[in-house]
């Protein structure tokens, strides 16, 4: 197959596309991929505006719905207000009749021998339940009458957990910290370890030596010692996280780069670029970089995933994101703690950590078949 | 008449592209005798390959094929591949161009050539040794008993390629097809292996279908010639005919192709412009921990050589006889001893913060026109990057136009510059690296094999170019090149070089008309005379 099908007349009028314009047409007609890129951008979204959309801060307390299964269900739960109303009212002295609850008020049919007080309504405001008690449509003679009294009704779609938050809005918080982690993480080790494999690479020789042996130096210290290091040394923090993740999956990425910087230094346009008298930046700048990136996209779109989940170990070791912040580790870690008694706290948070997994390796390899030059 | 062996009607190949379909083959019809030779000629993209890689079901995932090849009346186009299986590889065999890549590293050549044997029911493995060795003799590799259990690496190019065929040959096949099996070897080693297909093919009575570029190759060798051209076959004959005959006026550029004319040499007043004295290169191969002491290995030995303003020095050489090392060292891209001096100037210890003010001044063209171009820049960065070191004060604008004199002077549409490499073909490619060079207006232009990758008459037009550009502005060229057509074309001073010592210099016309080493002799008889691959018919 040397052979390119491209007289000089096809050119002409076939319109000009670059090599990512090609793999973004390749990648395009991969259904998975462009499925994982929807997913990954719709959770995204909902990381970013999730929260400030939902009722529930994330860090708010409900003491009286600690661990709420998951359900469409309101809370409290209309069996719980009936005997609560009930209870509060007959503090006033009054005969109760029927008791109807719709959505966010409570009724109660009452009645007297006496006329009704209104004061009897602070009997019901006094109940943690109810606010906003009031006497409506008093007969003529104020025998009888309605109390109304509206009831906050909350609903926890994940339920909530063993401190009584809400588990929905934990997880797109947590799906916020893990994404944000993940990227920056491999950003990081992108920047790091690019420039560090390409200038090893291309120099090669003595230079190449000394820096890949200082690699393999770190490669050897164990990961979760060195993440405990830098917690003893600078506390924890967001921050840490990233940079410890960071800091350790570059070696990976510099390894890559290396290895193509190697190949590609041989490549004729390289040494025809020296020939012009391009200095070694520009070369690096302009040929080397460049002609890495298929490989290192591909490299990074798993490293993402990678780096989620070593941050979900470290939160679930506890040497991750502080509470009452949360990350989708975290939330697994206490979802275990909790898996029998309440497995709404381990299902929610492990199968979106699943969906971005899926999604983000899923996209991976739709781009490395994708930047596949063989496919040409 | 005989019936055909293999008998092609309307033969269509295509290939599903993201620009909707591509038709390589556009329908032809083609015959081949028992025991005859058959050559499909055609340039690069004119469907000469694909034809013969949808017969063998090997076409791309992306290719159809459609219409009817029938082998002894059977129909294979269509077959399922366990079926094709029990023909291919058996009743028709396949060589193919690279001989380096087509055998599997990893094993012994005996292994892979029992494979073949062993697959199709011949013989047991215990009783194939035998066969092998047979086999090896039958292709004309020295000493069977003991290269049967070499690896390929430990193989020349010219003795993996006789792998190739004993491979082909092992189930005593009725069709061998050829796809340009010699293009990737030396000169004397493609005389070699042509010279023993046509003896095989006297001995084992096999068709033989020949698929090249080069319609010099089967001027004697060939009993009848298919030319295709775009997907068609333009023109058949017999070879005897077409030769002298040829109808068609594809044929006929192809004939004419081989690059003519001679160059004077420059009036002997012409400054030296790169002077090299004792030029010398080795590499240091071995060594290290374990391995015992390094050898130095002398690609370069002491060579010497003056280049003129407006000469060309041909320098001629099988691969591995330091041709190419010798340029580069002479540009201070390799480290080398001895004294190079450029326009009187010694820049034999400059280093490269040194040599940077003179790099536009000598300038390099490579062979590969696929290698040479960064894949993701546009032809006008990759045209106008040098600019970038010489001239810094030039505006983006500035540059721009420059790119576009650049690209008009070597024959390019300058619309073209804000598309990528890939979209061209080899020879455009070509073009574009020559623009590169020639923007920063150099003096010296060091051309390493710049013509041997392309088309035959797309050779002849990017040596008129390089001639035309000489011209224009007295240019120095270091012409390196194994194409003794093209070095006749190009040179007025000829230096041949074998594993790094020149054996023989001097004007063109001397050394080709009057060789006197007998290494120039072998290499001139194997070029030039290609009568001796007549077959008794």
């Amino acid at each position: 197959m040397t052979e390119t099908i491209s007289a000089h007349s096809e050119l002409d009028y076939r319109q000009s596309r670059s090599l990512g314009q090609d793999a973004w047409l390749r990648l395009r007609r991969n259904k998975a991929a462009v499925v994982s890129m929807i997913v990954l951008i719709a959770l995204a979204l909902t990381g970013i505006f999730g929260p400030m959309l939902s009722p529930h801060p994330y860090d708010r307390i409900y003491p009286q719905y600690v661990r709420a299964p998951a359900s469409f269900e309101a809370y409290p739960r209309a069996d719980d207000i009936t005997p609560a109303f009930e209870s509060a009212i007959e503090r006033g002295r009054v005969t109760i009749g029927e008791i109807t609850i719709e959505g966010q008020t409570a009724r109660a049919l009452i009645s007297n021998d006496e006329p009704i007080d209104d004061r009897i309504t602070r009997y019901v405001d006094r109940s943690d339940l109810f606010s906003n008690a009031r006497i409506e449509n008093l007969s003529a003679d104020g025998l009888s009458a309605e109390m109304v009294a509206d009831v906050q009704r909350l609903r926890f779609l994940f339920g909530t957990d063993a401190n009584g938050r809400d588990v929905l809005t934990r997880t797109m918080i947590g799906i916020r910290i893990s994404l944000a982690i993940g990227l920056l993480a491999s950003l990081m080790a992108l920047v790091l370890g690019v420039t560090y494999g390409a200038v090893a690479g291309y120099l090669g020789g003595r230079v190449d030596n000394v820096m890949m042996r200082f690699v393999d130096i770190l490669y050897s210290l164990p990961f979760i010692f060195f993440v405990i290091l830098l917690v003893v040394f600078f506390g924890r923090s967001f921050v840490l996280i990233f940079i410890a993740i960071g800091c350790t999956e570059w070696l990976d990425m510099a390894r890559i780069v290396r290895g193509q910087t190697l190949t590609i230094k041989r490549q004729e346009y390289v040494e025809a670029a020296q020939a012009m008298g391009v200095t070694s930046w520009g070369i690096l700048r302009r040929h080397v970089i460049p002609n890495t990136l298929g490989p290192v996209i591909v490299f990074v779109t798993l490293l993402v995933p990678k780096a989620i989940l070593l941050e979900s170990l470290l939160s679930f070791l506890g040497l991750g994101v502080q509470p009452p912040l949360t990350s989708l580790g975290l939330l697994i870690s206490d979802g275990a703690a909790n898996m029998r008694g309440a497995s709404w706290l381990l299902i929610y948070p492990a199968v979106t950590l699943t969906i971005i997994l899926f999604a983000l390796n899923f996209l991976g390899d739709g781009l490395r078949d994708a930047l596949d030059p063989k496919d040409r | 008449m005989r019936d055909p062996i293999l008998k092609v009607r309307d033969l269509k190949v295509e290939f599903g592209t993201n620009d909707g379909p591509v038709y390589a083959v556009k329908g032809i019809d083609l015959d081949v005798m028992p025991g005859e030779t058959v050559a499909i000629v055609g340039e690069s993209g004119s469907g000469k390959s694909q034809t013969m890689m949808a017969i063998m079901g090997l076409l791309a995932g992306n290719g159809r094929a459609d219409g009817s090849a029938q082998y002894r009346g059977k129909e294979i186009i269509g077959l399922s591949d366990r079926a094709l299986n029990r023909i291919r590889g058996e009743k028709i065999t396949m060589i193919f161009q690279e001989p380096m890549t087509s055998l599997d590293p990893l094993y012994k050549i005996g292994r892979q050539l029992s494979e073949p044997i062993i697959h199709h029911g011949k013989l047991k493995r215990s009783e194939v040794r035998p066969r092998i060795i047979e086999l090896l003799k039958l292709v004309g590799l020295p000493d069977p008993e003991r290269r049967i259990d070499a690896y390929p690496h430990e193989l020349s190019g010219g003795q993996r390629q006789r792998v190739m065929i004993a491979m082909a040959l092992a189930n005593d096949p009725d069709i061998l097809i050829a796809d340009e099996p010699t293009t990737a070897l030396d000169v004397t080693i493609q005389a070699q292996i042509l010279e023993l297909l046509a003896d095989l093919q006297k001995r084992l009575g096999m068709a033989i279908v020949f698929i090249t570029h080069d319609l010099g190759i089967v001027r004697r060798f060939a009993d009848r010639v298919y030319v295709m051209q775009k997907g068609e076959v333009v023109e058949t004959n017999d070879a005897e005919v077409l030769f002298t005959a040829p109808a068609h006026p594809y044929t006929q550029m192809l004939l004419a192709a081989e690059p003519t004319g001679t160059k004077a040499p420059p009036p002997p007043t012409a400054p030296v412009l790169l002077e090299g004295r004792d030029v010398a290169v080795t590499f240091r191969v071995g060594g290290g921990f374990l391995k015992g002491p390094a050898i130095d290995l002398k690609a370069v030995d002491r060579i010497s050589l003056q280049l003129r303003q407006g000469q060309t020095i041909g320098i001629v050489g099988e691969s591995g006889s330091g041709k190419s090392t010798l340029g580069r060292a002479l540009l201070r891209l390799a480290p080398s001893k001895g004294a190079v001096r450029f326009q009187g100037k010694d820049i034999s210890h400059a280093d490269r913060e040194a040599m940077r003010p003179l790099r536009h001044e000598m300038q390099l063209v490579f062979q590969d026109p696929f290698g040479s171009l960064s894949p993701r820049m546009t032809v006008g960065q990759i045209v106008t990057e040098g600019l970038l070191v010489h001239e810094p004060h030039l505006t983006r604008r500035e540059r721009d136009a420059r790119a576009i004199e650049a690209l008009a002077e070597v024959g390019l549409d300058p619309l073209m510059r804000n598309r990528y490499p890939h979209e061209f073909s080899g020879g455009q490619r070509q073009r574009i690296a020559i623009a590169r060079a020639m923007i920063l207006k150099p003096k010296i232009v060091v051309l390493d094999e710049p013509t041997s990758a392309l088309d035959r008459s797309v050779q002849k037009q990017i040596v008129d170019l390089l001639r035309d550009l000489q011209k224009a502005h007295d240019l120095a060229y270091l012409f390196i090149s194994h194409d003794l057509a093209v070095v006749r074309a190009m040179a007025d001073h000829i230096i041949v070089m074998k594993e790094g010592r020149i054996v023989e210099e001097g004007a063109t016309a001397e050394i080709f008309d009057h060789p006197r080493e007998a290494y120039t002799q072998a290499l001139m008889a194997a070029a030039v005379d290609q009568t001796r691959f007549r077959r008794s018919a």
